[in-house]
């Protein structure tokens, strides 16, 4: 079976991209399955289930949502072969921009959304330079101008890229991911392999349910920032 | 820049000096803000001075800057080539429609054309326009072919070409960036790493005057600019800054900007224009269209001798129309004799002498 790590920020648009391109696999036959990472809510297994496409929804609550996804991804892909998959996509936002899902060996896809403002790129650090697609989408509504400098800033956050268009209301442009998802090298375990990048440091007193304020409760992994008047 | 150009540069060459050569390396350090290294040391040299956790935080390694560094050169370069000689023409080999009868198409359509496309909402065309962003081998579901230059792209040329081949411009598309005019194009033009910035910004706001029917100066928002002057400024950037050989037009409406003027300026940039239109002056104006129905191609018309001649004809009742929007516009009186003045006869204007509001 093949694994894909979809990420990206919330809104962006990644749903709706891969629900264009799951109708385009399962026009040729290929059985492809979700499983949505979210942190409190979320309906899209909804969305996934009106088009048949079997999905999980994994709520990581008062969790790191990426500490949770790795901690789930295994089982997860065993859950995806029982069900008899082709191609099982994991999805997930990146919240904090210092998180990516992203694994070795494992295809790479983040969506992106031209409205973001043409910083994002710079800012959401490894879901986007670790990506091996990154996917642009709500191309539609902005000018070609601001779409090509977009993509341009893309480049300059992660150049070696393959960047897509996608118009996640006509699904124009998802054939091209849909193509590349296919030629994905297949994942049998992920036992021992990688994360692409390490996750956020976090653990203080505040990650294990401390709510007082003060320096007398910080304690753990703390970084103070520098208010000096110099 | 080969390989080994890029290695040399990393190695041996002086941060200064590359920032020179190379203005836009500069962007690939400020992304990160390290905009302070020592500018005497080479790339190679001063890595070692930015501290681990601080690229860590970036997602960065040492390795993976510089990796990344050479990757970002070349694809830089690389878009320095204007891809819009890369394309002469562009040919769509029918594939079926979606009952799966076949769709009798070969249509070759070469730069400066204009072919349009139309047909009811939802009968294919994005489909269409589709398969030639991707540039379909009869892999897509409508079973098409896109050749370029007539011949099928092989899969360096589709991964080369792929992402630029299409600009597009249509009624739903705003400005979304709160900068002047004149920042708006710079920031466009830098991107594209043109080489007199200043003179190019210059050309496209007097190109976009030219278009609009209203003028408008470099230093208001692009967000304070009314419909026609936002369509007029898009256009013009799309003819004279996008490397897109391939301008995908969804209607351009009626409305304070002349458009016959503006699909003259993108047929002299030479762009493959493929313009999705109802507006009989717009539509003849093409050198042919295409019908689409039930997802396929069902007839290509070639526009004929006698479409041309009622062309003007309509040309010239648009043109009318356009002078009694002035009229509007200046706040005269449209109480003339219609027929005589759509028959050629210049109008007896009377002054908006009635108006008793103040």
């Amino acid at each position: 079976m093949k694994l894909i790590t979809v990420s990206g920020p919330p809104s962006s648009g990644k749903t709706s991209v891969i629900l264009k391109t799951i109708e385009l696999l399962s026009s040729e036959g290929f059985k492809t399955g979700v499983i949505k990472f979210d942190c409190l809510s979320s309906y899209d297994n909804l969305l996934y289930e009106e088009k048949g496409v079997p999905v999980k929804v994994g709520l990581s609550g008062n969790l790191c949502p990426d500490h949770f996804f790795i901690t789930n991804i295994e089982d997860g892909l065993n859950w995806g072969v029982k069900k008899g998959l082709d191609l099982l996509i994991s999805e997930s936002a990146g919240l904090c921009n210092r998180c990516s899902p992203h694994i070795k060996k494992v295809l790479a896809v983040c969506v992106i959304d031209n409205l973001a403002g043409i910083n994002t790129p710079q800012k959401i650090g490894p879901m986007l330079k670790f990506a091996d697609i990154v996917v642009i989408t709500k191309g539609d509504i902005v000018s070609q101008a601001e779409r090509e400098v977009f993509s341009h800033r893309v480049k300059q956050a992660n150049p070696v890229a393959h960047i897509l268009f996608i118009n996640g209301i006509t699904g124009q442009g998802a054939f091209g991911l849909a193509k590349r998802l296919k030629k994905a090298t297949s994942t049998e375990t992920l036992l021992d392999n990688h994360l692409r990048f390490s996750m956020p440091s976090a653990l203080c007193s505040y990650c294990i349910g401390q709510t007082r304020i003060g320096k007398d409760y910080q304690m753990g992994s703390v970084r103070k920032m520098n208010f000096s008047l110099e | 820049m080969n390989n080994r150009e890029i290695k040399e540069l990393i190695i041996s060459t002086p941060l200064s000096e590359l920032f020179a050569k190379y203005p836009y390396t500069m962007n690939y350090f400020s992304a990160i803000r390290v905009e302070i290294l020592n500018k005497q040391r080479t790339l190679a040299q001063a890595v070692k001075d930015i501290p681990e956790e601080y690229l860590e935080d970036y997602g960065l390694t040492s390795e993976l800057f510089i990796s990344n560094f050479v990757s970002f050169i070349d694809q830089m370069e690389n878009d320095k080539q204007p891809a819009e000689n890369l394309v002469e023409s562009i040919t769509i080999i029918g594939g079926h429609d979606k009952f799966g009868d076949p769709e009798k198409a070969n249509i070759k359509i070469r730069r400066g054309e204009i072919t349009c496309i139309v047909g009811p909402t939802g009968s294919g065309k994005s489909r269409l326009l589709g398969d030639i962003e991707c540039l379909a081998q009869a892999d897509t579901p409508t079973g098409r072919t896109i050749l370029l230059n007539g011949l099928p792209p092989d899969d360096e040329h589709r991964f080369s070409v792929e992402s630029r081949l299409i600009a597009q411009l249509s009624q739903n598309m705003n400005f979304v960036m709160d900068l002047t005019v004149v920042d708006f194009i710079t920031m466009h033009a830098e991107s594209r790493m043109v080489e007199n910035v200043p003179l190019v910004v210059k050309n496209v706001i007097d190109c976009a005057n030219e278009l609009a029917g209203e003028k408008f100066t470099g230093n208001v928002t692009v967000t304070q600019l009314s419909g026609g002057q936002s369509r007029a400024l898009m256009i013009a950037d799309t003819a004279l800054l996008s490397r897109s050989p391939v301008i995908l037009i969804d209607e351009i409406e009626n409305a304070g900007i002349d458009r016959k003027k503006a699909l003259e300026l993108l047929v002299k940039k030479e762009k493959i224009i493929l313009m999705s239109t109802h507006d009989p002056m717009l539509a003849l104006l093409g050198n042919r269209r295409l019908v689409i129905k039930n997802g396929g191609i069902a007839r290509v018309i070639e526009t004929t001798p006698a479409e041309r001649d009622n062309l003007n004809k309509i040309e010239r009742i648009d043109n009318k129309i356009m002078e009694l929007r002035g009229f509007l516009r200046s706040g005269e009186i449209i109480d003339f004799d219609i027929d005589q003045f759509f028959s050629d006869q210049p109008p007896v204007l009377h002054e908006a002498n009635n108006f008793s509001g103040f």
